[in-house]
């Protein structure tokens, strides 16, 4: 049952997030837009002088937009599969970081598909993939997870938050315009807490969470499918889809453990957010880490250790070429993590913050070394006198789209934040529930 | 229709007989197409005069050099040619990277530079293997990976075993070119004034004109093929390198000689490029063995950047290319 004083006692506290924009904000969401007004400059290059703007060329016909594709779906997958496995196993330490877990999902999944539609030639027959869709390819396996997986974790956002529109309709102090009074009026639809919507609610919302933590790994899969159901050396492997999954949820991690850390200094939530979620989320990090470490060196040891012609070409231009990419993305993104939680001296907020900004980059690099190298050494070498045509590099219309990408994640996470509390309120004023106490002591322990 | 019907005054020696073949079965397809939309008048005449049936069923003599292919509209360019299963056996031994393969192939598609349908290499298997030139048309496998994977169907397998890209379906999602193994799909990655040379309406069997973001590639030339004409890398090749026929009636020709498909793949050892990968190619080659040139002959009148594209192949490091 919610407790009314905690929870009158949170809104008022979380209040000022939503009445006031400070100036700091106001410059901040000047300069995403002004990012973002590069990436449109930069789109119109691209479409009106063709794809020639980018680095991709007929060997490495796929760049840094199939990486940021990638690098976004994989964080909405682990918004999705993070804020799900937590309700549904009820972990006390959720409340406070559960909403942005679950605005991740929704946020990158809403510019990941973007990165997709800018590798496409074409885009004024974009339709065609509904008119002429054939079920035989990946594509259009990736088109309909997309759509069904925003779809689903646009419902199970909406229900964890519709407590929360309630309690912001009903609060009288809150002082904002009364067209947004009006919107959390339309979107409460009525929910007023009664003990029957309360127990409708929370089943809706249990069978979303399984549903998007389901979604998310097919939709994930499908995606790494559509690399690793071609011949090409590096990209057709059977580990493809699980090894996928484990690094997208790990990157996901990260970056939610970067939201709790901007949003607890931005919003001064230092009370709600302590040392003991990031531990917990760099616990979760951590396991991640020996899953993603665990398929990385799977992956590359099969290769190297029986390899293929090809394969060896691959691995050797990993080696030289990539070196540090392949070292700082597959074997320090992997081992800091590691270290930090690891060692109990070094598990300070700040430390699991840094990690994560480690594994973040990491783990983009990661997909930068699947996808471009690969191109890169096709069956027949590539033989070509010009150096554009035979290796890769973005140009800066690439960078700018994917700087805009970053800024649009960032400008919608913010403005998600002035419209319902980045915490679940609704929750954190539920008095905490008798936990097994064996599950409460393993995690009192490791805290 | 039988073969006779068109060739009943001419001598009827093995090899006309298979030239021409190409061009009754020219006729089965163009059934509703008026005679007069196969002749251009415009190109001198040869003298050599073939002859074709109209589909009024009338036997009409045409001058070979004009006979000109109206372009066959999108949707009839799914059906491949009745009872054709086209192949190409491309002769090693032979090649010395003259390179008009890829330039009259260029020119007949309309073409930029930077887009090859057909790419001459210069491969080595291994270390102490001999160099040779590599010419490497679309190979039209029978289990296409890049058809399977084309999510708006754009990309399509005919009966007659081509494969075959239709530029006005095409979203240019570029799957296809990472699906297929051969790095045989090229990408028009701007607006190429090339493209707009090309005056006749698109068809798929041409594949021109090209368009702004889309995919093309090699197309075996059916267009050219429906008029009794070999494709233009094999009319081109100065060593007649490419031969071009159909595999159920066991002929190939390279436009000077015609040879049965079995036996030229029996005694030459022919064999088809990674069959390990299960594609299933429509294309054979004839080991180097025996060759008529050096390699190095492959290195005469090349272009700068053409030459260049060789210096970083195993042959041009310890050549010094």
């Amino acid at each position: 049952m919610e407790n009314k004083d905690t929870k009158e006692k949170l809104l008022r506290e979380f209040a000022p997030q939503l009445e006031k924009t400070s100036s700091a904000t106001l410059i901040w969401i000047l300069f995403l837009l002004g990012v973002i007004g590069w990436g449109v400059y930069a789109f119109i290059t691209q479409v009106t002088q063709g794809h020639i703007v980018t680095g991709m060329r007929d060997n490495v016909v796929w760049g840094i937009y199939i990486v940021n594709f990638i690098f976004f779906m994989g964080m909405s997958y682990a918004g999705a599969i993070v804020s799900g496995t937590l309700h549904l196993f009820r972990t006390e330490w959720r409340k406070p970081i559960i909403r942005m877990a679950e605005y991740l999902a929704i946020i990158s999944l809403l510019i990941g598909p973007g990165y997709i539609l800018l590798c496409i030639g074409r885009l004024d027959r974009l339709y065609y993939l509904a008119l002429f869709g054939r079920i035989q390819s990946p594509i259009t396996w990736d088109v309909i997870a997309i759509s069904t997986d925003i779809f689903g974790c646009l419902i199970f956002l909406y229900l964890s938050i519709l407590r929360d529109i309630a309690s912001l309709r009903d609060f009288s102090e809150l002082k904002i315009p009364a067209w947004r009074k009006k919107i959390y009026s339309v979107l409460a639809l009525g929910y007023t807490g009664t003990p029957e919507q309360e127990q409708r609610l929370r089943r809706a919302t249990d069978i979303m969470a399984t549903m998007v933590i389901a979604i998310a790994i097919i939709v994930y899969s499908v995606l790494a499918w559509i690399f690793s159901v071609t011949l090409q050396p590096g990209w057709h492997s059977t580990i493809f889809g699980p090894y996928f999954v484990i690094a997208a949820v790990y990157s996901g991690t990260a970056v939610l453990i970067i939201a709790m850390w901007v949003f607890r200094k931005v919003y001064h939530l230092e009370l709600h957010i302590t040392r003991k979620h990031f531990v917990a989320m760099g616990v979760v990090m951590v396991v991640l880490a020996a899953l993603f470490g665990y398929f990385t060196f799977s992956d590359y040891l099969t290769k190297w250790y029986g390899s293929e012609k090809n394969d060896e070409s691959l691995i050797k231009i990993l080696f030289t070429e990539y070196y540090w990419p392949f070292i700082f993305s597959n074997y320090i993104g992997v081992l800091i993590p590691l270290l930090v939680v690891g060692i109990p001296k070094l598990r300070t907020i700040t430390n699991i913050s840094l990690s994560a900004i480690v594994v973040i980059v990491a783990l983009w690099f990661n997909r930068y070394l699947i996808v471009i190298p690969t191109l890169e050494s096709p069956y027949l070498p590539i033989q070509d006198s010009r150096p554009e045509w035979a290796n890769y590099s973005g140009t800066w219309v690439e960078f700018a789209l994917m700087a805009a990408g970053v800024a649009l994640f960032c400008l919608l996470y913010t403005l998600a934040s002035k419209f319902v509390p980045v915490m679940n309120v609704s929750e954190m004023s539920e008095t905490p529930k008798t936990e097994s106490p064996q599950i409460f002591k393993a995690e009192e322990s490791l805290l | 229709m039988s073969v006779e019907d068109t060739n009943d005054n001419k001598k009827n020696s093995r090899r006309q007989f298979l030239k021409n073949g190409l061009i009754a079965g020219a006729g089965v397809v163009a059934g509703g197409s008026l005679l007069a939309s196969y002749v251009d008048k415009s190109v001198p005449a040869s003298g050599e005069k073939v002859k074709v049936l109209t589909t009024e069923g009338e036997l009409v003599e045409v001058d070979k050099a004009q006979i000109h292919s109206p372009r066959v509209s999108i949707k009839e360019s799914h059906n491949g040619i009745p009872g054709r299963k086209f192949v190409m056996v491309i002769d090693l031994a032979k090649c010395k990277n003259a390179r008009k393969c890829v330039e009259s192939c260029q020119k007949g598609h309309h073409l930029p530079k930077s887009q090859e349908f057909m790419k001459v290499y210069l491969l080595q298997d291994s270390e102490k293997s001999a160099p040779y030139w590599f010419p490497k048309p679309c190979f039209h496998c029978d289990n296409p990976l890049c058809v399977s994977v084309c999510p708006v169907g754009a990309t399509f397998k005919r009966s007659d075993g081509i494969v075959l890209i239709d530029n006005e379906r095409c979203i240019g999602c570029k799957f296809c070119m990472t699906g297929c193994p051969y790095s045989t799909r090229v990408f028009a990655w701007k607006d190429y004034p090339e493209f707009a040379e090309d005056k006749e309406p698109y068809s798929p069997e041409a594949s021109s004109p090209g368009k702004e973001g889309t995919v093309a590639k090699c197309d075996f030339c059916p267009d050219l093929v429906r008029i009794g004409k070999l494709p233009y890398c094999a009319q081109n090749c100065p060593m007649g390198v490419i031969y071009f026929g159909d595999i159920d009636e066991d002929t190939v020709t390279n436009g000077s000689e015609t040879l049965r498909f079995s036996e030229l793949i029996r005694d030459r050892s022919g064999y088809r490029y990674l069959e390990v990968l299960g594609t299933r190619p429509s294309v054979y080659y004839l080991p180097p063995v025996e060759r008529q040139f050096p390699v190095e002959r492959g290195f005469n009148d090349l272009e700068e950047s053409v030459k260049n594209r060789f210096k970083t192949t195993p042959y041009g490091k310890t050549h010094k290319l």
